[in-house]
This record gives C-alpha cells, sequence and structure tokens, in this order.
C-alpha cells in the first residue's frame, strides 16, 4: 500500500465514523486530537482500523500521539512501517 | 413534597383562569404529590397544589392563608428549620392554624417581605399571591432542589413545578429553544433563565420574583456560592476542629432531615463515601428500623455491590438491592426523559428512576441522600484535573508535572503509551488560559461542544442569530480573588449539581414515583460552613474530600473511605444498539423522525447510529464505544424524546379525575368558566 492510499484510506474512515459526513472538511495537517474530531478514546478505533487494514502491529513505543495526530503523520509513519 | 402550577393575571384585563385549565394543569404533573389536591380561584389568580404529605398530614393542606385569607400559597418542598421560624414568628405576634412548615412561610413573608426566603433553610419551589395588593411571588431554593417553570404573555403568567403542565394549556406553543439546546450540548444542562423550551423560563435557584399588580416584575438573587478572599493561613479552626465542626453540622443536617417528618425516612447508598456518611448519620438519628436502598449493575463495571452491603451491615439498616440491567435502561428511558424534559448525555438517571420505584413499594415517602458532598468538599475528579493542569501551566515543557495524572488514574501509569499519550495531549488543551474563569472545566465544555458537530445547519444559524450566555457572563464580582478550587467549585454548582444532578438525576428521577429526596450536604449551613473552608482542608495535594474522609473514621468502613472515587456510570450507548433493543431507538433515529424534529444533521446522526449499531454486533468491540460515540448517541436519542413526547405529543394530559380537598373558588360567578 502507498502512502498515497493510506491517506486516502485514513480520510475515508474519519470521514465516516467520527465526521459522520462524507464532505467534511478535514485537512492533512489537522490535529485530530486538538480540534476534537478524535478523542482519547476514540483514537484507539482509529489504531485496530490501521491494524486491521494495513496488517501491522504497533509496539506500544510508537503508540503516542506524535505519530497519530494528524492525517500526514499516520499515513507516512505506517508507510515507513510498511517498507 | 409536591407540584404546584398556576395562572395569574398580572395585568388584570383577562379572564380568570379556568377550573378546568388549572385542573388538566395539575393533573399534567400529579405524580409529583399523590395524597391530595387543591385549588385557589378568585378573579385574577388561579393556584392548584398535588400533595405528597410529609408534615402534619392532617393540617398542612394546599393552598393555605394568612389569617385575613388575604395571602395565598402553594409550595413543593420543606423548610427545614421551620420550628425554630415558628417560635421566632410567634413572638412577633403571629398565630398559627397548623403545625405544618407551609403556613411558617406566610408568616414569614408578612414579616420579613422577600427578605424570609434568605432566612428558610430549606428546598423549595412556591407562589404566594398577596390578592389584596395583587402581587405575585415566586421563589426557589438556594441549588434550585426544587424545579420551578414560568411563562409570561401580555400580563399573564403561567408557573409551575414541571414544563408539561405548562404546556397542558393547549394556547401555549410548543418548541424547542436552539439556546437551551445549544447550552446543553456544551454545560450537560441549559442555564436559567434559559430552558429547553422557547419562551419557557426556568426561575433561577436561589431567587424571589414579584410581579406587581401593574404587571411590572422584580427579580433578586439571595443567594450564590461564595467562598473566602481572605489568606488562606488567616482561617480560624485547626484541622481537627474543623473536622469536628463539619461532623456536627452534618449530624445537625441529617437529624433535621429524618425528623422533621410525619412518615419514615430511609436512605440511599451508592456505595461511597457520601451516602455511607449521610446513612450512618440517618440511622443515629432515629431508633427503630431504617431502610437504605441500592443499585446494583449486571454490568461488572459499574457494580459497587461490596461496599454497599459493608455499609448496610454497619448500619444495620433493612437494605434493599435492585439489579439493573442493560435492556431495562433501553426500556425505561422513554419514561425518564419525559421526567427530565430535557436532554441527557448519561444513561445515569434511568437506574435511579427505577430505584424510586422499588423505594415507593416499599412504603418509604423520602430518602436522604450524599448529593452535594462532592461539589462542596471538592469529590470529582474535574477539580483534581484543574489542579494538576494549573500547576502543569507554570512549567508547560515539564515531563514531570504531567506525571501527576498517573496518580489522578492509576489505570493510566498500567496502560501503554498509547492511551497515556493521547489523554496527556487532551489535558494539554488550553493550559495558556490558566487563571482565567473556567480553566477547570474548559476540558469538559470543550469535549461535549464537539457534539455540536450533529446539530442540524437550521440549528447553527439559530444559535448563531441569538446566542446563549454561559456561566461565566454573570460571576460574583469577587470571583477571581478567590481561590482556584473555590472558582472550579462555583462554576461546577452553578452548571453540574444545579442544571442536571439535583434535576435530571435527582428531583425528577424521585418524583415520578412520588418520592423526596433530602440532601445533608445541600443544607445551608452545612453549605456555607463548606464554603469557607480553607482549599487545602477539602482537596489536600490530590487527596479528595480530605475533610470528609477524617468525618467518616470510625463510622464508615476503611475499606470505603480508602478506595479510589468510582463515578456513578451506567452503561451508555450500548444499551439501545444491543440485539434486542426495543423498537422506538431506531424509529426517533430514523431519518423521518430525525428530520421532523429538525434538530440534527440526518446524515450524521443515522452514521452514528449505524456506527454504533455496527459496534455492538462486533464480537471485539462490543460495549466498547468512545466517550464521544457515547455521550452522541445518548444525547441525539434524548433530545429525539424530549421533542417527541413534550413538542409533538397531543393529550399531554392524564385525564383521570382529581377530587380537590380544599377547594376555594372566590371567581366571579357570571366568569364561571369550566368546572373540575
Amino acid at each position: 500500500m502507498t502512502q498515497e492510499e493510506i491517506r486516502t484510506r485514513v480520510h475515508q474512515f474519519i470521514r465516516k465514523n467520527f465526521l459522520f459526513d462524507e464532505k467534511a472538511t478535514l485537512t492533512d495537517d489537522q490535529s485530530l486530537l486538538g480540534s476534537g474530531v478524535v478523542d482519547s478514546t476514540g483514537i484507539l478505533e482509529l489504531i485496530s482500523f490501521l491494524e486491521d487494514t494495513c496488517k501491522i502491529k504497533f509496539e506500544d513505543s510508537e503508540l503516542v500521539a506524535d505519530n497519530f495526530d494528524t492525517v500526514n503523520r499516520i499515513s507516512s509513519f505506517v508507510a515507513h512501517k510498511l517498507a | 413534597m409536591c407540584g404546584i402550577a398556576g395562572i395569574v393575571n398580572v395585568a388584570d384585563r383577562h379572564e380568570p383562569p379556568s377550573r378546568e385549565l388549572l385542573t388538566s394543569m395539575i393533573s399534567a404533573i400529579r405524580y409529583r404529590g399523590p395524597d391530595e389536591y387543591g385549588l385557589y380561584r378568585d378573579r385574577r389568580a388561579g393556584l392548584v397544589h398535588a400533595r405528597l404529605s410529609l408534615i402534619d398530614l392532617t393540617a398542612g393542606q394546599q393552598p393555605l392563608a394568612n389569617e385575613d385569607k388575604s395571602l395565598w400559597i402553594i409550595y413543593n418542598g420543606e423548610i427545614f428549620n421551620y420550628v425554630e421560624l415558628r417560635s421566632e414568628l410567634l413572638a412577633l405576634g403571629h398565630r398559627f392554624r397548623t403545625h405544618s412548615d407551609t403556613e411558617v412561610i406566610v408568616h414569614a413573608y408578612e414579616a420579613w417581605g422577600v427578605r424570609c426566603f434568605a432566612r428558610l433553610n430549606g428546598q423549595w419551589a412556591l407562589a404566594l399571591w398577596d390578592s389584596k395588593a395583587g402581587r405575585l411571588i415566586l421563589s426557589r431554593d438556594r441549588i434550585g432542589v426544587r424545579p420551578l417553570y414560568v411563562r409570561e404573555e401580555r400580563g399573564r403568567v403561567w408557573f409551575a413545578s414541571e414544563v408539561k403542565a405548562i404546556f397542558a394549556d393547549p394556547s401555549v406553543p410548543r418548541a424547542l429553544d436552539p439556546r437551551g439546546l445549544d447550552q446543553t450540548f456544551t454545560y450537560w444542562a441549559s442555564l436559567p433563565p434559559v430552558s429547553l423550551f422557547t419562551g419557557i423560563e426556568e426561575l433561577a435557584p436561589g431567587s424571589v420574583r414579584e410581579y406587581e399588580s401593574d404587571g411590572t416584575k422584580h427579580d433578586t438573587l439571595f443567594w450564590r456560592p461564595s467562598y473566602p478572599v481572605a489568606p488562606p493561613d488567616e482561617y480560624p479552626l485547626s484541622l481537627d476542629e474543623a473536622t469536628e465542626a463539619l461532623a456536627e453540622k452534618l449530624e445537625t443536617a441529617t437529624r433535621l432531615r429524618v425528623l422533621r417528618a410525619d412518615v419514615p425516612v430511609g436512605s440511599y447508598l451508592s456505595g461511597g463515601l457520601d451516602s455511607s456518611v449521610t446513612a450512618w448519620m440517618g440511622r443515629k438519628a432515629k431508633e427503630g428500623v431504617f431502610r437504605t436502598y441500592s443499585i446494583r449493575f449486571e454490568d461488572a463495571e459499574y457494580d459497587e455491590t461490596a461496599y454497599q452491603r459493608a455499609m448496610a451491615a454497619t448500619i444495620d439498616s433493612d437494605h434493599q438491592e435492585l439489579v439493573v440491567r442493560r435492556s431495562d435502561i433501553a426500556r425505561v428511558f422513554p419514561d425518564v426523559v419525559r421526567h427530565t424534559e430535557r436532554p441527557v448525555l448519561r444513561t445515569a438517571p434511568a437506574p435511579l428512576f427505577l430505584l424510586s420505584r422499588l423505594v415507593r413499594d416499599s412504603g418509604i415517602k423520602a430518602v436522604l441522600t450524599g448529593e452535594g458532598a462532592d461539589e462542596m468538599l471538592a469529590g470529582y475528579d474535574i477539580f483534581r484535573e484543574a489542579a494538576i493542569r494549573l500547576f502543569w501551566s507554570r512549567q508547560p515543557h515539564s515531563t514531570a508535572r504531567p506525571k501527576l495524572f498517573d496518580r489522578l488514574y492509576p489505570y493510566l501509569a498500567r496502560s501503554p503509551q498509547q492511551a497515556k499519550g493521547m489523554a496527556l495531549q487532551f489535558w494539554k488543551r488550553g493550559l495558556e488560559r490558566a487563571g482565567e474563569p473556567g480553566f477547570s472545566h474548559d476540558p469538559r465544555w470543550w469535549t461535549t461542544s464537539q457534539l455540536k458537530r450533529f446539530f442540524s445547519p437550521g440549528l447553527r444559524e439559530a444559535i448563531e442569530r441569538r446566542p446563549p450566555g454561559g456561566p461565566l457572563d454573570d460571576l460574583p464580582e469577587e470571583f477571581s480573588r478567590w481561590d482556584p478550587l473555590a472558582q472550579a467549585q462555583y462554576v461546577e454548582v452553578v452548571t453540574l449539581l444545579s442544571g442536571y444532578l439535583i434535576s435530571s438525576q435527582g428531583d425528577r428521577m424521585l418524583m415520578a414515583h412520588s418520592v423526596e429526596g433530602r440532601f445533608p450536604f445541600l443544607d445551608a449551613d452545612v453549605m456555607e460552613f463548606c464554603n469557607g473552608l480553607p482549599a487545602r482542608y477539602k482537596l489536600a495535594g490530590l487527596n479528595e474530600k480530605f475533610i470528609l474522609k477524617r468525618v467518616a473514621r470510625g463510622i464508615v468502613p476503611e475499606s470505603i473511605i480508602n478506595r479510589p472515587k468510582q463515578p456513578y456510570r451506567a452503561p451508555d450507548a450500548v444499551s439501545f444498539v444491543e440485539p434486542g433493543a426495543p423498537g422506538y431507538v431506531a424509529e426517533l433515529l430514523s431519518e423521518e423522525s430525525l428530520r421532523d424534529a429538525g434538530m440534527f444533521d440526518v446524515p450524521a446522526a443515522r452514521g452514528l447510529y449505524a456506527k454504533c449499531l455496527a459496534r455492538a454486533k462486533d464480537p471485539a468491540g462490543e460495549g466498547v464505544f468512545s466517550n464521544a460515540d457515547n455521550m452522541g448517541l445518548v444525547g441525539l436519542l434524548s433530545a429525539q424524546l424530549v421533542h417527541h413526547q413534550l413538542v409533538r405529543a397531543r393529550g399531554l394530559v392524564d385525564d383521570a379525575r382529581i377530587e380537590y380537598k380544599t377547594l376555594i373558588d372566590r371567581a366571579p360567578i357570571q366568569q364561571l368558566s369550566g368546572t373540575a
């Protein structure tokens, strides 16, 4: 899966599951926690989704806000992990 | 404890209110006082009362008047210092016909005017009609334990304990107020004078309203929470002395609440510190059988049975338990919301609705609860969170300071980095606003406000056109000079305690089954004392309710004193999306119903519902919902229920016959329109 594909899937997932609106504004650099799109329990849903979709497992040490706070960071981190 | 309703023509140019209409109004809230009914009517005013008899069972009927029958009262509540006030009034020459607290208010008003309310120690919502002067007085207790709603139109005033009694008048338009919705989805409750309904005002706690015969009105606040501005080291009592004084005041408050009733009073036992202390003191106040009641949960996550039983055994009470399942919550939720008359973001009121039924069925009409202790003595996590955030804000780059959150939430220390990092990110928000009013509540309000994502464009526009105020708009002058803990306590009292806990989770759930709640921690003297305490006696470091734990030593089992605080919660969203959930859920969250109510964005609301349904079916995600989804589903569903049951519904009136035990009708005969 390319970084672009990951980015698209993450966008879709967040729109469907957190914004409940296919057309909602969501930029690649928007802080998901900081803008209230995802709450601290909701982030676990996002992580499970990534693990299932990309067939990867995150180590505890990787699960820090820095890796998951924006669509950009998520896609580059996951792409890096898949590489 | 009772229900009241009335219509008064404050400007004298209307027909007298009809008996039929007054009867419909009281009938709509008859569960608040099923023992007796009373009606008073004259050329301008109609007052109706439904009574739950607790004091002076034979003579305390209402409406009740002064000696010359010019001043009439209907009243819901209890004045716990009425015996003392009565002696004072007797010495001033007032004559009494009954031994009820009701009559004391009438004479207190005659003696001291509207200043009398500051002298009452109790919980009340009342109307006084001075037929000679043509003056209507409405008042509510300090915290707003007893509800009171008002509507005015062209010189006519409607008022009642619950909105549905005002809606019993078919001429009253019914619509949801966008401002009330906006506040609910920020602060968890609408804030007086705003209510959930357009044109209906909630009378502010601790206030008096006077309508004069020319139709003018005047509002006075006679009480608001207030805290010391003096440096904390000047407090005169040592910790030991203060502990002793608090114990004494609480015992007095509890004793008054047990003994000032001509029926037995029981107690709730949650398994926590507050209700344990209350029950122990209630038990001590009177010889004989003492009954206690507890909620147990089938879901182990919420259950506190072991602690409840330990306390019941300690005081040797006649203990009854009610086991609540998810399906019970879903089943009674429409009834719950019919009584709260406002959206709720948690299902926590539902088990309390069921518990009050158990109390009533066991023959008890009044119960003590520990409500108020967390607000008066700093029990909630929100106070501890605020303390840590404040400490952190002084060194925002510190990594050591936020480690204190591990002490607040021990599960964090055990959690993988994920939860921790995310949680810290959350608490870090707004750190730079330390010292500003509302800093303590910022995370909660911000989280809750995210739910407005579900509001429809129409609702958003209405809110933008006329934005509601908030609790920070009208702060007491000395607010900024209070300790940060006191500031947080103030905000908590005027928002969550008055607007949600004591109403949606308190009065409304109790009165649904004709049970009166009595709250020693909300006693006027206890509140003054607690508010006067230095912050360090309440929150010692991060040790919450520090002084109350000292009061509890030796009377409450150590296991209860030392247990980590467990917030009272019930299963939320999962209750409504399990297989076998009742049909109304799908119906009210259908495209058609959502569109009809117009509050929510249809695709967004449908999306949330679909997500929750899918999650309930997913074996991995079963029962695990994010906080946002839990609050979202419960909030949307309850708002839909409010709309369906109170705005759309026709025939709100229970037409069962009302027989008046007290009936005084002075309306001119030619104007007599309709009969009971």
